[in-house]
């Protein structure tokens, strides 16, 4: 009764699972479908806490499982809670690397508990309970013991996934608050392929010898017929794969610029995903399976389709080309042309006396935390009669679909907010085009130069405007690394400063006049 | 190689799960617009927070003399729920903002 109760909590979990990610892909129904995936989970965790059962036992240790969900529970809520708009990435993230910690520790856990047990045909949803693992051998001498080595497999393949999805997620938590800066040196693809390697062949090595000490040497077998408890070698290599992986996990992030963090961590995303899968598969647990190989899936797609947004591929994503060789093909100092500074009181006589004002917000918007006082800026113009809209690029911010979040939170009314296309058709007939921390989003060379690292990419037209007013702290390159003619156009006038602080100056000197 | 035929007869009904799920994962997200990506991903990322059963199970399983086993699986579990909780209210609270100007 309770054990089909509980197939029933997982299959209902199963479907809000899928109808959540449905949801979620839709403005309209989103928050709903988000609520219902919780639901969803939280049917199937305390189905499982009160449910479960182990051939005929039930769990025990309920101080242990409620007091961990209980101190879990209320750190993440407090830390979701808490966190600033701008630091929603990182916060992903991290939770993002809790997941993959927490299927790495059911793994090294399951591992330790690996016991020679009689071999039963069929695999690892059959076992007889532990307990009576030493009549069954005492009682039948025929029975061979052996090891379920298909368990040995989706262990390991949880380890190593949930491991590098753990210590990839922490250094691009690192990365996005700036703790953690880039680091590359020479032959660090190499490197990081041959720590790859090293580690699927360690692996491969704990399946191979555990087969070879029985002289059963093909890992086809699913069962190892073993006469002995595992060796202890096995164990030390096991918890040098454990180590290699979060290493590898490491090395895999690191030289990844971090405005590409977002792919990173969508990517890493899937990879817990099929870390839970594994945990599903070792358990014969349906939820765990759905739920773990959905996210996996979409996951996946989900990082191609950042990476379409921003008109690169995955693989120059994470080979990280980008960075480095743009700065030597682009020559960098090539094109210094001049540029003119505008003084604040200038900008803001422009920015009153214009008809339309078109605001173009980037990342650099979003690290100085300037929405609220972007808002502002819109408001004041808005009362003088200027028409201000924003231009949001798909990838402006730190991750595509950001900037509306971060401008959503400022109060800033969703039909301001002109999506690339719409924009581009208004910038011939704006007045001032006032460029907030953004670079390469508006850089024309996309368009002309087709040596550029960034062609093709589609930008905002923010060079057709009457006039531009580019904020930025100082003529340093983007993230690109490269230069923007845009900012040596007769047309373009720069303000520099961090965003936040440029924005109050300028409000109170259009209050002033 | 029998073996390996068996095992999968047995297992079809994973092996059908695995595959349909790929499918389905891959469908049901293929027409998000931009703006959602990051509460899409968000989303993602505490629905993959089920893991917390299995950290569960490897908890409510641990012997009360195995210090390993109940320490990582208390550890496990409290990562697990920082995870669905952390993950599912960060979501609520990006989808909230824009839920206020529609």
């Amino acid at each position: 009764m309770g054990i089909s109760l509980l197939t029933v909590c997982y299959l209902i979990a199963s479907v809000t699972f899928i109808l959540g990610l449905k949801m979620l892909s839709n403005p309209v129904t989103a928050r709903r479908g988000n609520l219902i995936a919780a639901g969803g989970m939280i049917l199937a965790i305390l189905g499982t806490i009160f449910l479960y059962e182990d051939n005929g036992e039930r769990l025990h240790n309920y101080a242990w499982i409620f007091g961990g969900i209980f101190i879990g529970g209320i750190a993440g809520a407090f830390a979701a809670r808490k966190v600033q708009m701008t630091a929603m990435p990182e916060m992903v993230s991290l939770f993002n690397g809790m997941g993959g910690a927490c299927a790495a520790l059911i793994s090294i856990v399951e591992f330790g508990r690996l016991r020679v047990r009689p071999m039963v045909s069929g695999g690892w949803t059959s076992y007889p309970p532990l307990s009576t693992l030493g009549d069954a051998t005492d009682g039948n001498p025929h029975m061979t013991l052996g090891l379920p080595i298909a368990d040995v497999l989706i262990i390991m393949s949880g380890l190593i996934i949930g491991s590098v999805s753990f210590a990839g997620s922490v250094i691009a938590w690192g990365k996005l608050n700036g703790r953690i800066r880039d680091v590359t040196f020479r032959g660090q693809h190499i490197f990081n392929l041959l720590l790859l390697l090293v580690v699927l062949l360690l692996a491969g090595y704990i399946l191979f010898s555990l087969g070879k000490d029985s002289g059963n040497m093909d890992i086809s077998q699913l069962w190892v017929a073993i006469n002995k408890p595992m060796p202890a070698y096995i164990h030390v290599l096991f918890y040098i794969v454990f180590f290699l992986s979060v290493l590898y996990g490491v090395c895999f992030v690191l030289p990844i610029g971090g405005a590409d963090m977002p792919v990173v961590i969508s990517l890493l995303n899937s990879f817990t995903g099929v870390a839970a899968a594994c945990g599903g598969f070792l358990y014969d647990n349906k939820a765990m399976l759905t739920g773990g190989i959905l996210v996996g899936a979409a996951g996946t797609l989900l990082t191609i389709l950042m990476c379409k947004a921003m008109n690169r591929s995955l693989k120059n994503v994470l080979i990280g080309s980008f960075g480095s060789t743009a700065a030597g093909a682009a020559g960098g100092v090539k094109e210094q042309g001049v540029y003119k500074e505008i003084s604040l009181s200038d900008a803001a006589m422009i920015l009153s006396y214009a008809r339309k004002v078109m605001i173009v917000p980037g990342y650099g918007l979003a690290v100085a935390q300037a929405q609220h006082a972007c808002h502002e800026l819109e408001k004041l113009l808005t009362e003088k009669g200027v028409d201000v809209k924003y231009a949001i690029h798909p990838v402006a911010g730190r991750m595509p679909g950001h900037m509306n979040v971060l401008l959503a939170e400022a109060d800033v009314s969703y039909d301001n907010l002109l999506e690339m296309e719409q924009a581009n058709e208004q910038f011939p007939t704006t007045d001032v085009a006032i460029v907030l921390g953004a670079n390469d989003v508006v850089n024309p060379a996309a368009k002309s130069d087709p040596a550029s690292p960034i062609y093709g990419m589609p930008i905002l037209e923010a060079e057709l405007a009457r006039t531009c007013i580019v904020n930025k702290r100082s003529m340093k390159p983007g993230y690109a690394g490269i230069e923007n003619e845009l900012f040596f156009r007769p047309k373009t006038s720069m303000l520099f400063g961090d965003a936040k602080k440029v924005l109050q100056d300028l409000l109170s000197e259009i209050k002033n006049i | 190689m029998e073996n390996i035929l068996s095992w999968i007869s047995l297992h079809h009904e994973m092996i059908y799960i695995v595959i349909l799920m790929i499918f389905l994962g891959v469908e049901v997200i293929g027409r998000v617009p931009a703006v959602l990506h990051t509460p899409l991903m968000s989303g993602a990322n505490a629905i993959h927070g089920v893991v917390i059963i299995g950290a569960i199970i490897v908890m409510g399983k641990a012997e009360n003399d195995n210090y390993v086993a109940l320490g990582l699986g208390f550890l496990a579990v409290i990562l697990g729920t920082l995870n669905v909780v952390g993950g599912f209210v960060v979501t609520d609270r990006m989808l909230e903002m824009f839920k206020k100007k529609r």
